[in-house]
């Protein structure tokens, strides 16, 4: 299925949020997450199902001022 | 840091939400040559807050995860930002999504309202910061010296201001020290943080002599030639302007007055 995770085009497998992110490599990394613009807690990332067209997007902590 | 600037530090700590610092210089941690000067530059401005954002990471390189894990060895405090925020919804978004990754209520609130200053867009943040304030955030907010607005943020339930000295990244200093004493005057008991502006040090020194509790700084830091004695000289500079506003400077005049006394001066005429 095709979505959008943080900006790109990407073509998954995934069924959830938590799927996603072990199929993108962020298994175990500390991320925060949305799903079409709406945070997705971390605790409810299992329940959270991704469909086609989807935005993701994955954040991390990162250098600021 | 040395034992004359912890010493005086400790006798004057400074509390922003109930917790209390020591340090009155509060710290970016974005464009420094390298992780390790980086994590140097904090240790030797003896900061203990130091601000950081969130930014897309990548599956791949997975940079954020680092990042993270330095700042966590140093034993900091951190103060997530929204940094880049244009619309009222982008910044709380973001706000949540660093509340959980942070693990903070802390946020650093910015509403950017134009490109070329990155001046604030103070309609915008006051609503934001009264979203997040009932949301249980405590909010530092980025803003302009305008009093109006800082009375509307105290309103919406801030507890810190952080007016802005002049552009960020810009490194011209207070653009409006009157602008900026009048808030001080206004707002005697509000924890007031410069942020953004400041290139050198004298220029963090004259915050303090204004009275203000603090100043935040990073692209004078960061992009200093020696970023880790710049980190030096910027703490000894707010821990000097700190105790000359403590010190009850002088009245300035417009004559000369003998420093000298003149009573017993000989004549040799």
């Amino acid at each position: 299925m095709k979505i959008v995770v943080n900006g790109e085009a990407a073509e998954i497998r995934a069924a959830t949020l938590s799927e996603l992110l072990g199929e993108l490599g962020y298994a175990e990394a500390i991320v925060a997450t949305a799903l079409n613009g709406a945070m997705v807690r971390k605790a409810k990332r299992n329940d959270t199902p991704i469909a086609e067209g989807d935005r993701v997007e994955i954040l991390a902590p990162m250098q600021g001022g | 840091m040395d034992a004359m600037t912890s010493t005086t530090a400790t006798a004057d700590p400074v509390e922003f939400y109930g917790t209390r610092v020591t340090s009155r210089l509060l710290l970016g941690t974005a464009q420094y040559p390298s992780p390790a000067i980086l994590a140097e530059a904090i240790r030797a401005s003896a900061a203990e807050i130091v601000t950081v954002s969130l930014r897309r990471e990548s599956g791949v390189a997975r940079s954020g995860q680092s990042f993270w894990q330095l700042i966590r060895d140093l034993g900091v405090k951190v103060l997530p930002n929204t940094a880049g925020c244009k619309t009222v919804k982008e910044a709380v978004t973001t706000a949540e999504m660093a509340r959980e990754l942070f693990d903070t209520p802390w946020i650093k609130l910015e509403v950017i309202g134009e490109d070329d200053t990155l001046q604030p867009d103070v309609f915008g943040l006051v609503e934001a910061a009264k979203i997040l304030t009932r949301d249980g955030f405590q909010v530092f907010p980025y803003t302009t010296e305008d009093l109006i607005v800082a009375d509307k943020l105290l309103s919406a339930g801030c507890e810190v201001l952080m007016p802005w000295g002049a552009p960020i990244g810009s490194g011209r200093g207070l653009n409006n020290p009157y602008g900026l004493r009048s808030m001080r005057a206004h707002f005697p008991r509000v924890p007031l943080v410069v942020d953004a502006g400041v290139g050198v040090p004298s220029h963090a020194a004259a915050a303090m002599e204004l009275g203000y509790d603090a100043v935040l700084l990073n692209t004078a830091v960061a992009k200093a030639g020696d970023p880790v004695k710049m980190a030096r000289a910027f703490a000894l500079a707010i821990e000097a302007g700190r105790e000359g506003f403590r010190a009850d400077p002088m009245e300035t005049r417009d004559m000369a007055a003998p420093s000298t006394p003149v009573m017993g001066q000989a004549h040799f005429g």
